[in-house]
């Protein structure tokens, strides 16, 4: 039996210990959200966090993972009525087309702003560089991030205080 | 009078005010059985095939189109909403099922063409456009960049003018007050003398007893409110949460998972399996050979061949025991076939010009050329394309007490019904065909092989059947865009003037006039001769208009190169008879401040192609720094006659850009040994993050005809970047993809 714990829910899973995190989630799990693209690595649809860092579930053997902290995009709302910013970010510049693509862009973008609140363009282009857009979205997707960042940028209180106190002063 | 009722022949009549045609009423008291069903419960009255109004006061646009990415839903529910001043928060739209209620050319097609009396009023409607509206519309085909143009122009607004003229009627009646007083506005009908107000929804039953009108009044422009304004695309909430329903991600009960193989070079066929291997890997359920599916009359002159399936309990298990199939495929004629084989064949044809077709043939060209001060040569070319959708084929089939349901995403479902039910020896009526969103279409889903293919598995095992196919098999079994070898000469007087146009290609698919220069020339002659290969051949958006944009407007480039002249001012000069041309070359240049110097290194180039009745220009900055290529920035200008969602517009022609810069860059589909030499994203690769650049589209409102969006940002791309590298280091780009020249791309 493989253990592994998805989203902060444990999962007991019978299956073969080879078999992709992409398929177990999909299958098993019926985590639809998370995509097949390629097989390969090679396309990101099927990214997921493993501990926080942005992975292709469809190269990640199940038995890898087990007893690590697994997040999917089905995760990544900080609750049911919330979205995370990203997420918002998304639907205000209006970036899926056919959508097939974007959980994988949406994790991989999740990881970069987690370690990296302002990213600039070659941050960007490095953390978004193994996720293809065949819609080609990738313009949006960047002004999506940066709309993002700039959210998470300003939300601790203080910042926000001091800028009111700059505005009313001014 | 025909199978049509008095009422229908109401319905009728807003076809001769340009609408019925696609809008064809479901006439309340005739209501068709199976449409019935769509009406959900009882506070529901279906007023018409593109409109619901239920008890809640939402209004549902029933789209006869499939999502595959292009929001063409939104737009069409904008049109239905704006014409029935409707409030946009409860306008819904949802994808009609794959039944002829919806399709609209079975109608058309009775009034035209079987043996019904046809009302004088229709007559004169019996023109191009009612056909080709019909016929698009009746297979319920995604494609052709149709989608607004048609259904939205004459369908969803008549639609919605309709259903709001009978609910206000519907309110007058109720109120007992003049029909003029009652002022339909945000799904409230309002009289003010009274003081009376209420839903749309109150007056929903009456309105279905009531007739139709003959031709509701269409809003002008001035009075729009929804159309022509951003709205927010209704499906994209569920796109960012993991919760929408691709194909792939449906489940049915008890079901088992397979994968597929056909033979590496096409048109072959098993010798002999050895599945020894396969059947003991735990989880493997059966390995199932698949006859040729007689799919022609779908596919063409390329029918789908034998191919062989491994089902298992997961997706995983049927791939690691299709692996370990040991398959051999018996030897065919073409297994010599190479792309060198190929672009030869193509190269001597062309030269031989044995039965040369003319495409367009002005003036004299000949004499032209004789008298010609220089005349320049070119010949271009560019390869096989596959289409790699994100999502790759796939399909659920559950067969059972004859009938059949599918779960798929597809360009054309009705179609795709009629292929499975042929395949499986049903009638059509038997066969239930559930059309999912779409994880990327760009044509390859207009091809059933892959519906067949599931329906057949799942008759075979017995149980329900998710078909995936492996990325390796979509890029090697596809319907691929046509690789074209172009060849030209152009003649030029003293003055630099273009006196002729000749070109003549090998390679042709359609539409007729995708060669065709809007330039004036005094002589032109365009022709093609063909040049049949083994490779099976399907639409990739923008079809012909893909690689004849690379072609004639590289090679005019050259031509106005030759002539010592601008770019830009060499086309514009020959553009005065097409002002709606002419303004969007011009837009596109002051856009991209076209006169101001570059740096060196830099280049910027233009190009124009009209197509799927709309005209673009684009364009493209580059930097070349070391051989190293940087596309940074495209300018687009469209003009589609009129943007309804011009939000959703910009993404189109956004995304056909970059889908015609991957193809330009690296698109290159090899034959060797008869078969495809790529197999995934590592080899056939798409533009990523780091390589897109920024484009900025501008929305020309002309208020001519529609045209559509989802395939005319594609063409002028590869033209524009080719001229581009032009501009930048003097080399011209005459075969795509650029990866294949000296450039590091």
């Amino acid at each position: 039996m493989t253990v592994i714990t998805v989203n902060g829910i444990e999962q007991q899973l019978e299956v073969d210990p080879a078999t992709p995190l992409l398929w177990v989630l999909r299958e098993q799990l019926e985590l639809t959200g998370t995509k097949f693209g390629c097989g390969i690595s090679q396309c990101g649809a099927c990214t997921v966090h493993i501990n926080g860092v942005a992975a292709r579930s469809c190269i990640t053997p199940v038995s890898a993972v087990a007893g690590r902290a697994i997040s999917t995009i089905e995760g990544l709302a900080p609750s049911p009525d919330e979205l995370h910013p990203l997420q918002q970010a998304w639907i205000d510049e209006q970036v899926p087309q056919c959508g097939y693509c974007q959980s994988g862009q949406l994790m991989s973008a999740a990881a970069l702003l987690a370690n990296n609140p302002s990213p600039s363009d070659a941050d960007i282009n490095a953390a978004m560089a193994g996720n293809i857009c065949r819609c080609g979205m990738y313009d949006r997707i960047r002004k999506a991030i940066k709309t993002a960042a700039g959210v998470q940028q300003f939300e601790p209180a203080a910042v926000v205080a001091d800028v009111v106190k700059e505005v009313t002063r001014g | 009078m025909g199978k049509w009722t008095r009422r229908g022949f109401i319905s009728a009549g807003v076809i001769a005010g340009g609408g019925l045609v696609v809008g064809v009423a479901i006439r309340p008291g005739n209501r068709a059985s199976q449409l019935t069903k769509h009406v959900t419960d009882d506070g529901e009255t279906l007023l018409h095939t593109w409109v619901k109004l239920d008890s809640n006061n939402v209004v549902t646009a029933i789209v006869p189109h499939s999502e595959m990415g292009q929001g063409a839903g939104t737009a069409l529910a904008q049109m239905l909403a704006d014409e029935l001043d409707a409030d946009w928060n409860l306008v819904r739209f949802e994808e009609a099922p794959a039944i002829s209620e919806f399709a609209n050319h079975s109608m058309a097609k009775g009034m035209l063409l079987a043996g019904v009396d046809m009302p004088d009023f229709v007559v004169p409607t019996v023109d191009g456009v009612l056909i080709r509206t019909a016929q698009a519309l009746d297979l319920q085909i995604t494609g052709g960049s149709l989608s607004v143009r048609t259904t939205g122009a004459f369908g969803m607004r008549v639609a919605g003018a309709a259903v709001k003229d009978m609910l206000r009627n519907a309110a007058a009646e109720a109120w007992q007050v003049p029909v003029e007083e009652v002022v339909a506005s945000n799904s409230q009908m309002t009289h003010k003398a009274t003081g009376q107000s209420a839903p749309y929804s109150a007056f929903a039953a009456a309105a279905a007893t009531m007739t139709p009108p003959a031709s509701p009044t269409l809003k002008t422009p001035d009075e729009f409110k929804i159309m022509g304004r951003h709205v927010q695309r209704h499906d994209l909430p569920s796109k960012v949460d993991g919760s929408a329903i691709f194909a792939l991600d449906v489940r049915v009960p008890n079901m088992l998972y397979a994968t597929v193989k056909r033979a590496p070079t096409f048109g072959g066929d098993v010798e002999r399996i050895d599945d020894t291997l396969t059947r003991s890997i735990k989880g493997v359920v059966d390995v199932v050979r698949l006859p040729a599916a007689d799919v022609s009359a779908l596919l063409g002159s390329f029918s789908s061949t034998e191919s062989v399936a491994v089902v298992a309990d997961g997706y995983w298990q049927a791939k690691t025991g299709m692996d370990a199939l040991n398959i051999e495929w018996r030897a065919t004629d073409n297994d010599a076939v190479s792309s060198e084989t190929i672009y030869a064949q193509f190269d001597r044809d062309i030269s031989a010009a044995v039965d040369r077709q003319p495409d367009l043939s002005e003036g004299d060209v000949a004499g032209a050329m004789a008298s010609a001060a220089e005349v320049i040569e070119a010949d271009y070319r560019v390869p096989y394309l596959a289409h790699t959708c994100m999502e790759p084929l796939n399909a659920t089939a559950s067969v059972k007490d004859g009938f059949c349901e599918m779960w798929i995403g597809c360009q054309s479902p009705l179609s795709f019904r009629q292929a499975v039910a042929d395949s499986l020896g049903f009638e059509v009526d038997n066969v239930t065909l559930h059309n999912c969103f779409m994880g990327g279409g760009f044509g390859r889903k207009s091809l059933p092989d892959y519906a067949v293919q599931a329906a057949q598995l799942a008759a075979k095992v017995g149980r329900p059947v998710q078909l995936i196919w492996s990325r390796e098999e979509d890029v090697q079994q596809d319907f691929y865009r046509p690789a074209v070898h172009s060849r030209f000469r152009g003649a030029l007087d003293s003055a630099g003037n273009l006196t002729a146009w000749e070109n003549t290609y090998a390679g042709k698919m359609e539409p007729v006039e995708a060669p065709v220069i809007p330039y004036t020339v005094a002589a032109k002659d365009i022709g093609h001769v063909a040049s049949p290969t083994h490779v099976p051949l399907g639409a990739w958006r923008s079809v012909d208009h893909s690689q004849h944009g690379f072609f004639t407007e590289s090679f005019i480039d050259e031509v106005a190169a030759a002539a010592g002249q601008d770019a830009y001012a060499y086309r514009a000069a020959r553009l005065k008879h097409l002002p709606r041309q002419l303004a969007v070359l011009t837009k596109a240049a002051t856009e991209a401040q076209w006169h101001k110097p570059l740096a060196p290194g830099r280049g910027r180039g233009i190009a124009l192609q009209e197509s799927f009745g709309s005209i673009v220009a684009e364009v493209v900055e580059v930097t070349v720094d070391d051989g190293n290529l940087s596309v940074d920035r495209v300018v687009a200008v469209i003009d589609a006659g009129y943007a309804i969602s011009p939000d959703g517009m910009k993404a189109q022609i956004e995304s056909g850009i970059i889908y015609g810069l991957s193809a330009a860059l690296y698109g290159e589909i090899t034959i060797k040994d008869g078969a495809v030499a790529e197999s995934n994203f590592h080899d056939y690769p798409s533009v990523r993050m780091s390589k897109a650049p920024a484009i900025e589209t501008h929305i020309i409102n002309s208020g001519e005809a529609m045209g559509g969006a989802g395939e005319p940002g594609t063409p002028p791309i590869a033209p524009a970047l080719a001229n581009a590298i032009f501009n930048a280091t003097g080399n011209r780009i005459r075969q795509l993809p650029i990866k294949n020249s000296a450039l590091n791309v």
